[in-house]
């Protein structure tokens, strides 16, 4: 999976956790949980979801490269 | 015969709404089986029964709205001799075997007066629970939920479950959808009225479909909601939109609004309450958790996502076993004074995404593992995120925990909620430095606080309380 189908992936999965963020100003560097309010649930809900999709199971130790968008996605592109 | 009573679904409510039975008249109904959808002025819940049992009559019909404590439904006991149990007497029943992962239980010892649901213990497993939008799939899919293995909290069958189990659905023009053994909504008419459940009614509504067009294969040619789809162009129904129909809130935006409006006035009311009533006292205490960090890290180590636990778990669960040594922070202060409980129903407050604040209580929380804690913590934040909680959740809490979470501030000293006496609170975990054997480091610590009620407990049992806590996340392996 590229980086940019694992974007919308993430972004599709963010809408069915955040319902009500405005996931169009998301910048692809902002931190994820701060900029949509998530929290260690929702986080943890995100990775759960990712890995049914994706198949990709992120690692407590590589949670700091997955803190933004743009991590998670390049994350996915690697690991798939 | 049992009767299956109105109940009290959080310290603040005097009356609900029944929105819609699950079950019918000569159903066999178990413990822990959701068994109708009551609307409060917050939400809607699904209430479980707490006995094995049949469907004997319903006494109130859907849209009524009754005190707390009336009696909705008569039940016929189960066969089998049940083990008997003293009504409400605090902590002299013997507690029946729990369900696995499940603080569900069979004793209902609310605060005084009496809660609702009969105080029956049973000793069957109970049915695999399954909410009504995951039923409505079954229905449509044509899937026996009981034939489901339920992969969700508490063993509960999930959309992901009833989706696996579908061979590949047929197109909508064929489908053919059989009866899922567990009922659908049950029909109701009343005088020239088409029999359809509340929720086909909504969806209908949402729909723009007129229910005299559609031909119903429910319960005596009810109109279910599958029915409503098939009518419709929109045939398939994702997952999104079922949870959309949900009986109590209306699709438009007003409406939620005013749930929201209503639930933080009737939150607002309680705290106003807490403050005027309940003499306050505060204590916090700093806890060094790199004990419980690194076991953390241990335990989620090769772990996958769906089976890893979060610090904040530790922290609740933490709490749930440390107030069993300080019994005037666990129960209920009443007219007749302090009522100590011997178990404890941890109320955790949850946020809700567009604001307000929830509580949800996780039975026996003491008495549970790591694994299963988290287990029912994701379950009651999903829960009060979709405004689907369980009956057995809102019950009320005999102590509270806030949580303000990694996005929190430092400390939160919180408002009691009556009719218990104590809250505990925990900020968010941060490195600090700290001082070990004279030397200069740096923990991740979090702040732990305490707000108690004076009349029942002083800090000098409070300060013993925190140290037990302290204690407890330095030896998380033993939590």
């Amino acid at each position: 999976m590229n980086a940019s189908l694992a974007r919308d992936t993430i972004l599709g999965l963010l809408a069915d956790i955040a319902p009500e963020a405005d996931l169009t100003r998301l910048a692809d560097d902002a931190d994820l949980r701060d900029a949509v309010d998530l929290d260690s649930l929702d986080f943890l809900n995100l990775i759960e979801r990712l890995a049914e999709k994706t198949g990709v199971d992120v690692p407590e130790n590589d949670y700091p490269d997955v803190r933004t968008l743009a991590g998670l996605s390049t994350y996915v592109e690697r690991h798939t | 015969m049992g009767e299956f009573r109105m109940p009290t679904l959080g310290a603040d409510m005097t009356e609900g709404t029944l929105l819609e039975w699950l079950v019918k008249p000569g159903d066999a109904v178990h413990h822990g089986q959701v068994v109708a959808v009551i609307d409060t002025v917050k939400t809607a819940i699904d209430v479980e029964v707490f006995e094995d049992g049949e469907v004997e009559r319903l006494l109130v019909e859907p849209g009524t709205t009754v005190q707390v404590g009336t009696p909705l439904a008569l039940l016929r006991g189960a066969e089998a001799p049940a083990e008997t149990t003293p009504d409400l007497s605090a902590g002299a029943a013997p507690r029946p075997l729990r369900k696995e992962g499940t603080g569900i239980s069979s004793r209902n010892e609310g605060p005084p007066p009496p809660v609702g649901s009969p105080a029956q213990p049973l000793a069957a497993a109970p049915a695999p629970p399954a909410s009504p939008i995951v039923r409505h799939l079954a229905h449509e899919r044509g899937v026996d939920l009981a034939a489901v293995v339920g992969h969700g909290p508490d063993g509960a069958v999930t959309r992901a479950d009833v989706e696996a189990a579908a061979s590949p659905a047929p197109p909508p023009e064929t489908r053919a959808p059989e009866r899922a053994r567990r009922p659908a909504a049950a029909p109701r008419t009343s005088g020239g009225r088409i029999a359809a459940s509340p929720l086909a009614r909504t969806r209908a509504a949402e729909l723009g479909v007129d229910l005299a067009t559609v031909a119903g294969t429910g319960p005596h040619g009810a109109v279910t909601v599958a029915d409503v789809e098939a009518a419709t162009p929109i045939a398939r129904v994702t997952p999104e939109r079922a949870e959309a129909a949900v009986p109590s809130a209306p699709p438009d935006a007003t409406a939620a609004e005013d749930r929201r409006a209503a639930m933080q006035a009737a939150t607002g009311a309680l705290m106003a309450r807490s403050k005027r009533e309940i003499p306050h006292y505060y204590l916090e205490t700093t806890i060094d958790l790199a004990a419980a960090m690194a076991w953390l890290a241990r335990h989620n180590e090769g772990r996958p996502s769906a089976e890893r636990v979060l610090p904040s778990a530790l922290l609740l669960l933490a709490t749930a076993r440390s107030v069993r040594e300080a019994p005037e922070l666990n129960g209920f202060y009443t007219e007749a004074g302090f009522e100590p409980r011997e178990h404890v129903d941890l109320g955790i407050a949850v946020s809700m995404r567009r604001g307000g604040l929830v509580v949800a209580s996780v039975r026996d929380a003491d008495s549970m593992s790591v694994d299963e804690f988290m287990t029912a913590l994701k379950g009651v934040a999903e829960r009060v995120r979709a405004g689907r909680l369980r009956g057995s959740e809102l019950s009320v809490p005999t102590i509270t925990v806030t949580n303000l979470g990694d996005q929190g501030a430092d400390l939160v000293h919180g408002v009691i909620y009556p009719p218990q006496v104590a809250l505990v609170g925990f900020g968010r975990v941060v490195p600090r430095p700290w001082a070990v054997d004279g030397m200069l480091t740096v923990r991740p610590v979090v702040v732990a606080t305490l707000a108690a009620d004076h009349r029942v407990s002083d800090g000098h049992r409070g300060s013993r309380f925190l140290a037990a806590l302290d204690a407890a996340l330095q030896r998380p392996e033993e939590l």
